[in-house]
């Protein structure tokens, strides 16, 4: 039978939440210490559930896939934005202390609307392909074939799960709260090399050629060092930023 | 579509990043020549001459001195005017980056804000420097810039200004290579390590090469303190004097 080697690291983690519910008007922020035994392959997501299964039912937090995937769990790890289901516990200390993701709206404790955010984001920068004749397009018709290394440039883009990292880790957008973020410039890169995507550089422009796109950018790369899927937002924000000054 | 484009913030970035390419190179390229002094009293004082046109004029003509101090202080003011759009607007922004800065404990952030007082502290020190340089241009030489440093004191301001602009400077030039070099994305990490390698060690060297020189320019002045005034004559120069 195989066994799976569990090894107790027996250390008492000490977690602090930043708790806040803005729907209660007797609500005032604070920080509420926790503590749990610390288990093997322990991550911040399964800590918090344990939490809230064993000791306050009423913490708020957001999780989905487990898995790195839905980009829900994203919070301020000792300072720092990150996912808490990518995060074990054995790389903090004994002390941590857990806040939402700032520059987002607070739904409650680590809970945050990014999905807010994002579909505002969105619609602003219209992130979708545009095209002429969708109308008359047949979708049941195989798609024109893509270079699968242009494919594979999109996908890599494409792996952005809009879980707010890069916006709470830019000191741009924590200063400017319209600036797009990285992830709404990594976005516009993406939508601007789809060859489906019939807008111009000038047209791109129009959306992210200003103080609160591209040009607002500082280059802190805040946004680079902290995003849980490793995109390689640096570059793709040079190649906008060439673009667009291009585009003028 | 493209007569309607609001070109000004594609301008201003591009025009904050070439006035600052331009001081960049321009201050490496100034710190050479100033520690020509490493190479001895003549060395010095024929790059003086050099730059106030001696060898292309047949004699020097210092107001040519004047005239780049003039292209330089107008540099610092665009580049100057162009960076405060990023400033923080207002103590709210201010305190926003602050705590941001300080939570996140990330280099590049912080390295930003250095960048930051670094140019504020520029406004002042550069701009007493250049004023020097652009009302007394003939007043540069193995004597007179020593004498200046050692008995005007000017080693105080002269040293705090090698430390804001090599700071300023190299981060500044780490951050242009960032934000507009096309770095492929599969070899990013290591360039950017790399450039920041380069960062470091070209901010060392120019801080090793400028604490060298202004020391050498003190130990010359405060030699030459009790004839302070009186100007280098080049070695060539004193054996014709002797030999009349």
């Amino acid at each position: 039978m195989n066994q799976i080697p569990v090894h107790q690291a027996g250390r008492t983690l000490r977690i602090q939440v930043l708790r806040h519910n803005p729907r209660d008007p007797a609500s005032v922020p604070q920080l509420q210490t926790f503590e749990l035994e610390e288990a093997d392959s322990m991550t911040l997501f399964i800590a918090l559930n344990e939490i809230r299964e064993r000791q306050d039912p009423s913490l708020q937090f957001d999780f989905v896939c487990r898995a790195g995937i839905c980009g829900s769990c994203g919070m301020i790890i000792n300072g720092r934005p990150g996912l808490a289901c990518r995060t074990l516990t054995r790389d903090l200390p004994d002390n941590i202390v857990l806040a939402p993701l700032p520059a987002f709206e607070l739904i409650g404790d680590l809970s945050v609307n990014t999905g807010k955010w994002m579909r505002g984001m969105s619609e602003r920068l219209e992130t979708w392909v545009h095209t002429q004749g969708l109308e008359q397009l047949d979708v049941d018709a195989i798609e024109e074939a893509m270079e699968p290394a242009l494919a594979e440039q999109i996908y890599e883009l494409e792996r952005c799960i809009e879980c707010g990292c890069c916006v709470a880790a830019c000191g741009t957008a924590r200063m400017r709260e319209d600036f797009v973020g990285a992830v709404g410039l990594n976005q516009i890169t993406r939508f601007r090399l789809d060859p489906r995507d019939e807008r111009t550089d000038a047209e791109f422009y129009e959306l992210v050629g200003d103080e609160s796109g591209v040009f607002g950018c500082m280059t802190l790369l805040g946004c680079e060092d902290m995003c849980p899927k490793d995109l390689p937002l640096a570059t793709q924000i040079a190649f906008l930023r060439r673009r667009m000054a291009a585009a003028v | 579509m493209a007569t309607s484009l609001d070109k000004g913030p594609a301008r201003a970035d591009v025009l904050q990043s070439l006035t600052g390419l331009l001081l960049v190179l321009f201050i490496w390229g100034h710190m050479f020549f100033e520690s020509s002094i490493l190479l001895g009293k003549d060395a010095m004082y024929w790059v003086s001459k050099m730059f106030e046109g001696e060898p292309v004029f047949g004699k020097p003509y210092p107001l040519l001195v004047s005239g780049v101090g003039v292209i330089i202080f107008t540099l610092i003011a665009v580049h100057a005017i162009l960076a405060m759009r990023k400033f923080p607007g207002s103590y709210r922004q201010y305190q926003q980056f602050n705590s941001h800065m300080s939570d996140m404990r990330h280099p590049d952030t912080t390295l930003w804000y250095v960048q930051v007082v670094t140019g504020f502290a520029m406004f002042f020190l550069a701009s007493a420097h250049l004023v020097v340089v652009i009302l007394q241009p003939d007043n540069i030489g193995p004597y007179a810039s020593s004498d200046r440093i050692w008995s005007g004191h000017f080693w105080i301001l002269y040293a705090l200004l090698l430390v804001s602009v090599h700071l300023h400077a190299g981060i500044g030039a780490y951050r242009l290579a960032m934000k507009w070099a096309p770095i492929p994305a599969a070899s990013s990490k290591v360039t950017r390590r790399r450039f920041k390698l380069a960062m470091w060690c070209i901010i060392a060297f120019f801080l090793c090469l400028g604490t060298a020189s202004l020391v050498t320019y003190m130990k010359i002045g405060k030699q030459h303190a009790p004839h302070a005034g009186e100007r280098y004559i080049p070695t060539h120069k004193q054996a014709i004097q002797e030999s009349e």
